[in-house]
């Protein structure tokens, strides 16, 4: 076991893992952060996509003691839903359809938050390729694009 | 009719933002694999590495001593708790179905198969243990390919005798619902035109995004299932059905669902497992699969060979239609396993006017992952075959493959129209959806361009693509289903409770799992009754409130579920007009509604329907004939299918140089009657085009020679991303053909997407190199087989005839010349 202490979605933790346990492992398993989830073993799915450090990983490619002392944020740290609160990449995916099952979507808007932090103003095509390391199955993509798109639109404004 | 009609739709139509989107996007979520429960243990499957084995020893000494391993367990351990996994659809009565033990003690017939299952403290100390069971196997030779098993050389199930399950048969001469079509095909040899073909539809494996996932708590009074399905009533059932549990004692609960695509439309080995060790060790459960095993173990979809012969004159009038498919149905006859083929036997004609129509399906068995429901389940394989077909006619006549399509399809005037395979389409209007389409594509300038560059004998070919398809949906009449063998009905079940407070609680026997039945209830419910869209909650997915239904696949939740509400909706409003008359003291007749209000007419008295819940509720007074109660529940059977239709247009670009394809545009105009939501509607039609277009170019799960899956990971099965994808042209006609066999006057569009895509792409992308000799390519179109297709007539070497009689040995379109 190895001790590891770092902030989750601003709060700080500290557990013993193992040193294979994965960061998604740690996440969903330890703190009960279930809106991270795991879609695939080959890391190609991004479903469990968060911020380590403000900079988008695929949590199942990155073990629990590579996070000891940095800050990692998911999905449920992103906003403050307890005051109801949205951000507004997350918002944009609800005004544009851009989820239906809703599985892969807290992986899309962690993907796309980083996205939009590195190119805010990004073309379609920049967004189709930004975002080509996420799969999803029910969207066709459509929508999730014209979501990314419709929040860098509202941040200019 | 009650008088909600009177009044405006202030809900029906409005692009509404969904109500489920909250929770999803924070990821306050409810996946199957959330759940965790006090004392829960964790399973791993021990899955046989060999397509076709005897089990010969199972040693599980080191897996049982390995850390927190509570258990071991393999088939010869349970007897017939474990139950069986079943086939509720025979599709013959002589049906060859071999026994299908969730965990076979004896003998396994795929790779993949579970052989034992391990129990521990953690998931990863259960996976850990798993790689310690020793299992020996004796191999044996495995059958893999549907040319291979219908040789009957190697045998899947060598008790069987034969790889051959079924033989199934419709022909309209029989049925008296058309001609004879070997007259029609002789006819046409001599005076017409005869196209033959042999079309592959292969193996795709639906891939939903969610893992499927398991959980039994056996430590109550009933026992109840979390699991990441479709079919939560339909798995109870099973459930009571095969393993000696009271279905009283039952309950089952689809929470959130990853999608499913018809992938979640079983009942799997899986649940069957977690169900016997839960009861077994008195102990809470958890079994989720990983991607690898999903794509290994999680039924598959496809898997056809269609020889298909099409008769017409010589101006392309279609005169008759043979298709034979040889289906394969994997290892096992799965829930509806052999029905699915059997479900495209109606839509081999699409909206042509065939005077004769054969339609054979002969299944069988091989030692490779079993086969079922996989969206559009039968009706895209259909709509690909008459589709490509008409291309070819077209080409073979010489005019544009919609011109082709005009000569044939029933007209809108012609509607209702009886088909040659028995069906009545009630609505429709392909010329309507043809020319908005054409419109919307630009389809006379991308013919323009196509022109301009083979006559300049550009590298970058264009191809324009077409796919006027229709489909049968809404599953489904239950007689009709009883008339094909089906083992359950078609019916859907829906209850309204009317709460003390005003707010309203509907339940349905639909089980979503991303379509935005939520939302989409909400607002059928706001309009009908006249409440808010906000005060209306949705129940489904638990067959403790839920009691009764049929569940969600075959675009049946709208049209058959949502004419269910509309019909419980409407006994609430009769009753709740009772009580008002009874409290306005007023008579029944001089009552209006609208808008959620009871008023007399040519007064200013009235009462709400919330006002009506409250006094229901307090029973200090109401009329002496009816019992304190607005709540009221209705179970609709549909009285037919319903035919949504439209109009696909592709552009792809191919390279000619290095076989690379590109799509350029991509149109379609669907016609679905009228439509509830266009946000929620479009967002099906965009996913279900990007999965028929997926099987169009990238996707094909494929075994090797010995049985074993290579395409086991998102590294080898091609899902599509948004880079290799586009934005989507979305239209609809501009006045619906309304269903005529519903009150809402809606149709099915979960699946319209995937039907019609995979041939309006593959029309497109042999359109492009049509002038180069090549009349198929086989999918999924990948850069190889297009370039080997162009390349194959280099040197002035001799075409395959596409028009030449061809089906014996030797002498297939789908040679190599034809792109392998």
């Amino acid at each position: 076991m190895t001790k590891i202490e770092l902030t989750v979605d601003g709060a700080a933790v500290s557990d013993d893992v193992e040193p294979r346990m994965l960061l998604v492992q740690y996440l969903r398993e330890k703190l009960g952060k279930t809106g991270t989830v795991v879609g695939c073993d080959t890391s190609n799915c991004g479903a469990c996509t968060v911020h380590l450090d403000g900079t988008s990983v695929k949590s199942c490619n990155v073990l629990a003691v590579q996070a000891n002392g940095r800050t990692v944020t998911t999905i449920e740290g992103l906003a403050d839903a307890a005051e109801g609160e949205l951000h507004p990449v997350q918002e944009a995916f609800r005004e544009c359809h851009g989820l239906q099952c809703g599985f892969c979507t807290p992986g899309m808007i962690m993907q796309a938050v980083d996205l939009l932090a590195e190119n805010p103003d990004p073309t379609e095509e920049e967004v189709r390729l930004g975002m080509e390391g996420n799969l999803c199955r029910c969207t066709g993509y459509h929508n999730i694009v014209k979501s990314v798109l419709h929040a860098a639109e509202g941040a200019k404004s | 009719m009650t008088a909600t009609q009177d009044r405006p739709a202030a809900e029906i139509g409005k692009d509404r933002r969904r109500k489920e989107d909250q929770r999803l996007i924070t990821g306050r979520t409810r996946w199957t694999d959330n759940i965790t429960l006090p004392g829960m243990l964790h399973l791993a499957m021990v899955r046989s590495p060999f397509a076709h084995a005897t089990i010969t020893s199972i040693d599980v000494e080191a897996a049982k001593a390995s850390p927190n391993v509570v258990a071991v367990l393999s088939g010869k351990d349970f007897g017939d708790e474990l139950g069986v996994c079943i086939n509720a659809w025979p599709i013959t009565p002589d049906q060859k179905t071999p026994a299908h033990s969730p965990m076979p003690a004896d003998r396994v017939a795929f790779a993949g198969e579970v052989v034992a299952v391990v129990v521990a403290r953690s998931a990863a100390e259960a996976r850990d243990a798993a790689e310690l069971v020793d299992v020996e196997y004796e191999e044996l030779p495995a059958v893999v390919g549907i040319k291979k098993a219908l040789e009957d050389q190697v045998l899947a199930h060598p008790d069987l005798g034969t790889n051959k399950s079924a033989l199934w048969v419709f022909d309209s001469s029989e049925a008296g619902t058309g001609g004879d079509v070997e007259a029609a095909i002789a006819e046409a040899r001599t005076n017409g035109i005869v196209i033959e073909r042999e079309y592959r539809q292969q193996r795709l494996i639906p891939a939903f995004m969610e893992p499927r996932s398991v959980v039994v708590d056996p430590t109550g009074e009933q026992i109840t299932m979390w699991s990441a399905t479709q079919i939560p009533h339909i798995l109870r059932f099973a459930l009571a059905a095969t393993t000696g549990v009271p279905e009283s004692k039952i309950r089952v609960i689809a929470p959130d669902v990853g999608g499913g695509f018809g992938g979640k439309l079983q009942t799997t080995p899986e649940e069957w497992i977690a169900w016997a060790v839960a009861r077994r060790l008195s102990k809470p459960v958890k079994y989720t699969e990983t991607r690898s095993e999903s794509l290994l173990a999680a039924h598959h979809g496809r898997d056809q060979v269609q020889m298909l012969t099409l008769a017409a004159d010589k101006d392309g009038k279609v005169t008759g239609f043979k298709v034979h498919l040889d289906a394969d149905l994997g290892a096992y006859i799965a829930i509806v396993g052999g029905g699915v083929p059997v479900l495209g036997a109606f839509m081999f004609n699409a909206i042509y006017k065939f005077p004769s129509y054969r339609f054979e399906c002969q299944t069988v068995l091989t030692n490779t992952t079993f086969t079922d429901a996989y969206r559009g389940a039968g009706r895209p394989e259909a709509t690909y075959a008459v589709e490509r077909l008409m291309d070819e006619l077209a080409a073979e006549v010489g005019v544009d493959p919609l011109e082709i399509r005009e000569r044939n399809w029933i007209t809108h005037e012609e509607f209702p129209f009886t088909t040659v395979a028995g069906l009545e389409y009630d609505s429709g209007n392909y010329e309507a959806a043809t020319a908005k389409a054409k419109e919307s594509f630009g389809y006379d300038a991308l013919r323009a361009e196509q022109k301009e560059r083979r006559e300049r004998g550009d590298r970058v070919q264009l191809g324009i693509g077409v796919s006027t398809f229709t489909e049968m949906c809404g599953l489904a009449p239950s007689r009709v289903l009883g008339s094909l063998d089906y083992g359950a009905g078609g019916w859907e079940h829906a209850s309204v409770r009317m709460l003390a407070t005003g707010k309203v609680e509907i339940v349905t026997g639909a089980s979503a799992h991303g379509q935005g039945h939520e939302t989409a209830f909400s607002q059928i419910v706001a309009d009908r009754l006249g409440v808010p869209f906000e005060d209306v909650e949705v129940l489904h997915g638990d067959t403790q409130i839920a009691h009764k239904g049929l569940d969600t696949y075959g675009s049946r939740s709208l049209v058959v579920g949502g004419e269910a509400l509309v019909r419980a909706v409407d006994k609430v409003i009769e009753k709740a007009k009772h009580l008002a008359a009874h409290l306005l003291e007023a008579n029944a007749d001089d009552l209006d509604y609208t808008a959620g209000r009871f008023s007399v007419r040519g007064t200013d008295q009235g009462v709400t329907i919330q006002e009506l819940s409250t006094a229901a509720f307090a029973a200090h007074n109401y009329p002496e004939d009816m019992e304190p109660s607005l709540d009221a529940d209705a179970t609709y059977d549909p009285v037919n299918f319903n035919y949504p239709h439209g109009t696909h247009l592709c552009a792809m670009e191919v390279d000619t140089e290095t076989g690379a394809v590109k799509m350029r545009k991509y149109t379609c105009c669907d016609d679905i009657g009228v439509i509830i939501n266009p946000l929620i509607v479009a967002g099906q039609v965009h996913g279900g085009l990007v999965q028929g277009i997926a099987q169009a170019l990238w996707e094909e799960a494929v075994h090797d020679e010995a049985g074993t899956l290579v395409s086991g990971s998102f590294v080898d099965y091609l899902l599509p991303t948004s880079a290799d994808t586009i934005s989507f042209d979305v239209v609809h006609t501009d006045e619906p053909s309304v269903c005529t066999t519903n009150t809402l006057g809606t149709k099915g569009v979960g699946e319209a997407g995937t039907i019609a895509s995979t041939p309006a792409v593959v029309n497109a992308v042999v359109d492009a190199v049509r002038h180069l000799g090549v009349h198929d390519i086989q999918m999924p179109c990948t850069p190889e087989r297009v370039w080997r297709a162009i390349h194959a007539n280099d040197g002035d070497a001799p075409t395959p005839e596409a028009a030449m009689p061809h089906f014996e040995e030797g002498a297939l379109n789908q040679d190599e010349g034809a792109g392998q």
